[in-house]
């Protein structure tokens, strides 16, 4: 997307949620295909100074606490360059408070040396209700307040957050008005942007503006057993079986049970999932975007039947997964690109439940649990289980339900044996049982 | 945490699908007839339609960022239409005299823009409400906070949302460029001579701006809006309350009026073409080949800065981008449209196999899915990102492909979606496309190398019962 790699920088006080921002515009571009990775000076702080004392380290006037931060920072840069020029990062999100503009001149000298673009990312709040939940999320639980009972970690918090707000900078219109950034404010209401350079930086504002913290869950699951599925078969477009059929009513009363708030529906356009909502007895919606991954010639055959007319192509596919494309067809990595607009949606979203199908569920599941390339192929996703998500702290909680109706494995692990010149057994061999 | 739930006493029976025989969308129905229209993915997941209103002082984009959200919102398949205030008055006055009539002390003026603005207020509630409209741009000055309360109460009493976009800007060049753009031949001017034109444009302006309250980041708190400053250096956004509201920001913010060309071709003549075969994967046939070395001259002599070249991933277009001894992008969504089980086969074939989807084409091109293929209006929904970052880049070649080229083509000329199939992309010609005022130049030229014709004109019969010679009456020659 870009030659020059881009240091994203955080700005704002304690507790603006800048760590949640980083590790989600993180998950977020690494999904897309962006090589990322964050890099927060506070863990460096707590490399260094192995045991945290009070909020009187970030004094203002502790001169022994002031130059070992500058050196976590310092430590941090060079690690950035590191991932930046020598690792193969294209993005770098660099995590501190970064409130005076001293700090901030440092690291754009930084970024300009080493051929770096840089966007800042302020988070301004000050709604007292928003940040007393943000300790409790994520503060509370850090290696900082193990010791500390919550009024004690709370109340240290609350000092320490006094010690940046009086030489506490932000970024200013008429100082600033080279800078690239985007100012968040009170968590979403207000945006102020300035100079998007390029493309990366317009995605990155876009994400940011879609992105909430109202509490509310996401529902995956598979369509109910289809009649291909019983037969071993891949894709097509066939219907529900009876054990399908059962798992849509179990679905339904399932739903009913959560009683969820507003809960949206999203199924694909293939009959297997709109089947599948179809017993839920409630309003929902088509998305293209969802139909399961393009099979190509492969279409409707068994694994077996693969490896019969396509075992060239059959190895390949077990050697590298997420990038191999079926011979007119779709590989992983082209899914994922056609669902980045669903993610973008589930973001504005609040309570979802999305019907959809195995390869399509792994891609979303990967986003959701931040799962590399290699691994997201290889996600469990079974049929009639229904995965629910809560975002909680700066992740995911994951709740899996197995409705109890039987179905059949669709689930084929990678083989040992990946070369061209393998067995048909060999290939075989983890294919699980079917008609 | 694992749960099972029991067995429950069972529910009625789900409702049957059938699959919609020309867009292929499973829907329900019962007693053989389709039940209640489940919606597709619309893009405006919203039930409300959406009254967009501008802010600005004269002369800041005002309506050229209407028209162009407009035309984009239509092309994304948002029903959308704007009303420009000022043409109400035009109509109402017939004769523009001078910038008196926009004095604030102008009684008779003011009472005629009064009206003209509750007129176009009328014709948006009736499109909105009557029409099927699902957003409507209201394209005048509203620089009070009275008049845009006089809006706002409109909207709550028809059950509209309302997003304000308004244009700030104080470069003299941009407003000066601006003003000879787009004013000088505006019908209020044609009776006068440049300079005129000018010195009673900004004596206009000056009749607005010590009136102009700008949204204020307190007063206006509560509203959702966009603040573009200086033809977007700086955004402010305020409230954004749904998908379509989040669009429309990311949009705004992604244009820009840096003067740039985008050229549009197709790959050379390949060789499925020759054979009147659709789709497929194949090379270059040699005119193709001598096509591709053409616009490798042509592109030299253009001399054009920075150029931008993006292609397909089909062998076609990359094979002509090859001659062109630069650096391309490949983007798998500029593949051509997935013909599905229709893949390589000639017209004729298609007539022969599948003579009742061949007819249903016909009858309604743009919404048509060939079976396990797509429809161009799925087309459509794969080209937003490319259309995305064309807006954002400046200036580009794009080597693509005929359903592809005509899609693009009808974003940056406005056209509908039923011209759109049939728009005339012919092999070997490129269209460069410019920007001017509130719409694009178009320039085609033709390389000057023959290759068949692959354009297919609807047929005058388009019923399932017609003969096959009447559905292969237009078919182009091919080999």
């Amino acid at each position: 997307m870009t030659n020059c790699p881009t240091l994203i920088v955080t700005v704002g006080l304690p507790a603006r949620g800048k760590t949640y921002i980083s590790k989600k515009l993180t998950r977020y571009l690494n999904w897309i295909g962006v090589p990322t990775k964050e890099f927060n000076v506070g863990q460096y702080r707590r490399e260094c100074v192995k045991i945290y004392k009070s909020f009187e380290f970030f004094s203002p006037d502790n001169e022994e606490g002031l130059k070992i931060r500058k050196q976590c920072a310092s430590a941090a840069l060079n690690d950035v360059r590191q991932y930046l020029t020598d690792e193969g990062g294209q993005v770098a999100v660099f995590d501190a408070t970064n409130t005076t503009r001293e700090r901030r001149d440092t690291i754009t000298r930084f970024a300009e040396q080493n051929g770096f673009k840089v966007f800042f990312v302020e988070s301004v709040c000050e709604d007292p209700a928003v940040i007393n939940e943000n300790i409790v999320q994520v503060k509370l639980g850090s290696p900082d307040y193990t010791h500390c009972n919550t009024d004690e970690a709370v109340e240290d918090f609350m000092k320490r957050i006094k010690c940046y707000e009086n030489s506490y900078q932000t970024l200013d219109e008429v100082l600033d008005r080279d800078l690239s950034y985007i100012k968040i404010i009170d968590v979403g209401r207000r945006y102020l942007v300035n100079r998007v350079q390029d493309h990366i930086q317009s995605r990155i504002v876009y994400y940011l503006m879609n992105i909430h913290i109202t509490p509310r869950s996401i529902y995956l699951c598979r369509h109910g057993e289809s009649d291909m599925n019983v037969k071993g078969r891949i894709g097509g477009d066939s219907g529900l079986s009876l054990r399908g059929k059962d798992f849509a009513r179990r679905l339904g009363q399932f739903i009913q049970k959560q009683d969820i708030s507003d809960l949206k529906v999203w199924t694909s356009q293939m009959k297997r999932t709109i089947q599948t909502a179809e017993g839920l007895n409630v309003p929902y919606e088509q998305w293209k975007a969802l139909n399961e991954i393009d099979a190509g010639v492969c279409e409707e055959m068994m694994y077996e039947e693969i490896q019969d007319h396509h075992p060239l192509e059959f190895a390949l596919r077990d050697q590298d997964k997420y990038r191999y494309r079926y011979p007119k067809g779709e590989s992983y990595e082209d899914l994922v690109q056609r669902l980045e607009p669903v993610i973008m949606e589930l973001e504005r979203q609040e309570n979802v439940l999305v019907i959809c199908h195995q390869a399509v569920m792994r891609c979303l599941l990967a986003y959701f649990l931040d799962k590399s390339a290699e691994e997201l192929p290889y996600l469990k996703c079974p049929l009639h289980t229904v995965l629910k998500l809560t975002p909680v702290a700066y992740g995911c909680k994951v709740e899996s339900i197995f409705l109890n109706v039987d179905a059949v494995n669709t689930h084929r692990d990678r083989p040992e044996n990946v070369e061209v010149s393998r067995m048909a057994e060999e290939a075989l061999y983890t294919v699980p049982a079917h008609q």
